[in-house]
């Protein structure tokens, strides 16, 4: 492997854009020079640009198609100005980097992807590369929680990707009486689950609390917790292991994940600020 | 036309429950269909039935001072609404509104609490089930408190 | 390098060595006086040198004194170490000009010479070690210090008179540089002169060795060599034992020595500033009101800052217990797993410059210690 400099970066300009909540807003970026963008369904890249800094967003377009997209929150300085950038304006992109979520390990099994909030962004190259190979898969259900009806993201594609052999269960923490669905904690969905734990492959993303959670619940259910996969999310200043900011005792969330398995995660996750 | 002990055999809530016991009670339940939007019951009546979802979906909801409702938990196939017939006060907190067409199968408070008094093993087998939902209920609602997916506020620390 | 190719040389050969250097193009830095420690300067000649200065540390305790010899090499350290030229503490690493497209990596300064570091401790070579397997052999590479490693000249030195804080006996880092030199210098006064054994390790090494008038290794010159390394060894400050260290702090995440040591630490950073192996990082960008221009640099971090973990909702390490913990049980044992070496070289400068005199030999020992039943239970709370 050729060792990149850490902080070689390419110039995108920002082609598309989309409020998705209040607070959210989905970016679709094109690279200046042209080469495509390839990356694997986990990962993440550093955005930014010089004079404004950068962060750490997980990628949460098609990994089929040439262009970046980022669905970006706005949870901070950085975040702040990149949800109001504007069309036509150009970002530096550092990446792409981390491990991804490998969903192919779950080919001739079941996949469960579980979903919290904006926890859905990094798991939708998951679900698009799934779709794409629908075949090789027995059954695939996404669980998707999030805070209020007005919170949830990609509300069209989840039609879509069911009726593309996706089973959608989507569910709440506090509904309106417009809305008709469920209202509960996500994991209430994870005991109806009619999947073969044994041979099923789960993928979560989300709070960190709520993957721990999540976790419970599906090793509860039987799954093993070496083929249950978690996003992590730590500090991140250099996106490439040089920084130190996000270790996670010996390893570090940007190279040696941010995805990750339940079993290496338990030790880690047990001891209070680690 | 299927009797109710056959409506309850097939419900995970039962499960363990022998056909003798599941005779018995049901002599306190009858089943019931609520059309959507229909409530099964409003915030502030006297509570005294325990209902057992079929099928559909009942929302449980605060009116709101500016119009409308926030629902705080849905109920549904396979699952149980309401135990304000095992301890008092015997009042409903929420409004219970069918999200969609529900059937359920309504047992009467008083006549179960009866039963259960007459039968020690019935009503702790009872006991057992309905800790078990609230349990579960309990737990999902104090997670919700947390509001994770909200960002969070660091000055709280 | 065989021993063979050893030679002993004389006090004007250790001046014609930095004249040589100097001449050759090397910014030759190495320790002088300055401010009441031994710091780092490029130095001009020999005169430069600290000769006839020694040093008395211990916790939160630094002292130059004055020998009785004229030894040019008489103390050990002072609170920087080689990371501060190889590795500065600030670095530009990219530059945006406004209108001139997008940012680019800084240009390279042609007016800047490669430096030969004189007069480098075991330990801190050990050091440098540690710096090239961190940041030039992992996925990403620091290209910077690679540049400047690269063209670095190093002339490594024995420890003869460790300090009071000195425990490389202990971590195997010395006192006798054994790797990573061009040249390496015992120095030796005796009644046989002034003089240093010198060994080149490298052929760069080789050939500058060979421009300096010298005489061939006598036994009696090895013999003298050898006691120094003894005596150094026999004379660390400090002690620390590394057996099975790593298991023991992976498996004490709640021990209690960490409120006990939390109680004292300041969380100040002086330790992490002084380290020669901590490499953690930040980046700030800055854009000139004048002209526009904007530049991203790397600067030094360190995880004892309360914001190092900051995530949005809050930093995971709130506390100085978890910063501290963090730090020796990165140190000490998770460094063996990230990089398969120890990150603490022993070189003492932590507990040296701590302002609470916080000795990491004496927190591993207490960690060592099983804490009794009482300790492990909570405290009641008191009724008022």
């Amino acid at each position: 492997m050729v060792s990149a400099d850490s902080q070689d970066a390419r110039d995108f300009r920002v082609v598309g854009r989309r409020r998705d909540t209040r607070d959210t807003t989905t970016l679709v970026l094109e690279p200046l020079d042209r080469a495509p963008f390839t990356f694997a369904p986990g990962q993440f890249t550093m955005l930014g640009r010089v004079g404004l800094g950068e962060v750490p967003i997980s990628i949460c377009g098609d990994p089929a198609e040439p262009e970046l997209q980022h669905t970006i929150r706005d949870v901070g300085g950085v975040t702040h100005a990149l949800v109001d950038v504007p069309v036509g304006d150009a970002l530096e992109v550092r990446g792409p980097y981390g491990t991804g979520w490998q969903v192919e390990d779950g080919r001739g099994g079941d996949v469960v992807l579980v979903a919290g909030g904006i926890g859905l962004a990094p798991l939708r190259p998951a679900v698009l590369s799934l779709l794409a190979d629908r075949a090789s898969y027995g059954r695939v259900v996404l669980l998707y929680g999030a805070r209020s009806p007005a919170d949830q993201l990609y509300s069209p594609e989840l039609v879509a990707w069911r009726a593309q052999g996706l089973e959608v269960e989507t569910i709440v923490d506090q509904g309106d009486d417009r809305w008709a669905g469920r209202v509960g904690l996500v994991t209430r969905l994870i005991p109806r689950l009619e999947v073969d734990p044994a041979r099923t492959l789960a993928l979560v993303c989300g709070p960190e609390t709520m993957m721990r959670y999540v976790t419970v619940a599906l090793t509860d259910l039987g799954v093993a917790a070496e083929r249950i996969r978690l996003s992590m999310e730590r500090s991140m200043k250099c996106g490439v292991g040089l920084c130190g900011h996000c270790q996670l005792r010996e390893l570090f969330v940007c190279v040696d994940g941010p995805v990750l398995d339940a079993a290496t995660l338990a030790p880690l996750l047990a001891v209070r600020e680690a | 036309m299927r009797g109710i002990d056959e409506l309850l055999r097939e419900h995970p809530f039962f499960a363990g429950l022998d056909d003798d016991t599941l005779a018995l009670i049901a002599g306190c339940a009858a089943n019931r269909r609520i059309h959507e939007g229909d409530f099964l019951y409003r915030e502030g009546d006297e509570a005294g039935t325990f209902f057992v979802i079929r099928h559909g979906r009942v929302a449980l909801e605060a009116a709101q001072r500016a119009g409308g409702s926030l629902v705080v938990e849905t109920v549904e196939d396979g699952e149980v609404l309401g135990w304000s017939w095992l301890v008092p006060p015997h009042r409903w907190m929420f409004d219970a509104r069918a999200v969609v067409a529900t059937s359920a199968v309504v047992f009467d408070g008083a006549c179960l609490r009866t039963k259960c008094d007459q039968d020690p093993q019935l009503g702790y087998a009872l006991l057992q089930r309905v800790a078990q939902v609230m349990l579960t209920r309990l737990q999902g609602a104090r997670v919700r408190l947390l509001d994770l997916y909200a960002v969070p506020d660091a000055s709280k620390r | 390098m065989a021993l063979e190719q050893a030679a002993v040389i004389d006090v004007a050969g250790l001046r014609l060595l930095i004249d040589v250097l100097r001449a050759d193009g090397w910014a030759v830095i190495g320790p002088t006086v300055q401010d009441g420690v031994i710091g780092q300067a490029e130095i001009q000649s020999v005169d430069d040198l600290p000769r006839g200065v020694g040093d008395e540390q211990d916790g939160a305790f630094y002292r130059l004194r004055a020998r009785d010899d004229a030894a040019y090499f008489g103390y050990v350290l002072g609170p920087q170490s080689w990371k501060s030229l190889l590795f500065p503490s600030r670095e530009l690493v990219r530059r945006a000009r406004p209108g001139d497209g997008p940012a680019t990596p800084p240009e390279h300064d042609p007016e800047l010479r490669p430096l030969a570091l004189f007069g480098v401790r075991s330990c801190d070579l050990q050091a440098i070690a540690v710096h090239d397997r961190v940041l030039t052999s992992r996925v990403a590479v620091d290209s910077h210090y690679a540049a400047r490693r690269e063209g670095t000249f190093i002339v490594a030195v024995t420890c003869a008179d460790p300090a009071g804080t000195c425990f490389c006996a202990s971590m195997g880092t010395g006192p006798e540089p054994t790797e990573g030199f061009d040249l390496a210098l015992t120095e030796l006064l005796d009644d046989r002169g002034h003089r240093f054994l010198v060994r080149p390790g490298t052929d760069k090494g080789v050939a500058v060795l060979e421009l300096l008038p010298s005489q061939t290794v006598q036994g009696a010159d090895r013999a003298a060599a050898a006691a120094v390394v003894e005596s150094a060894t026999g004379h660390m400050g400090r002690e620390l034992d590394t057996s099975q260290l790593r298991d023991l702090l992976y498996s004490n995440p709640d021990h209690p020595q960490w409120d006990d040591v939390a109680s004292r630490c300041l969380a100040c950073s002086n330790c992490t500033l002084v380290c020669p192996t901590c490499f953690c990082t930040s980046v700030e960008d800055a854009t000139s009101l004048v002209d526009g221009t904007s530049d991203r640099w790397r600067v030094w971090d360190s995880c004892f800052t309360s914001d190092f973990s900051y995530v949005h909702g809050g930093s995971v390490r709130g506390t100085t217990k978890s910063r501290y913990r963090q730090w020796a049980t990165h140190k000490l044992a998770t460094w063996w797993d990230q990089f398969g070496t120890s990150g603490c070289v022993g070189c003492g400068r932590c507990i040296t410059w701590c302002p609470a005199a916080i000795d990491l030999t004496a927190e591993v020992a207490a960690l060592r210690v099983t804490p009794s039943a009482d300790t492990l239970t909570a405290p009641t709370p008191q009724e008022d």
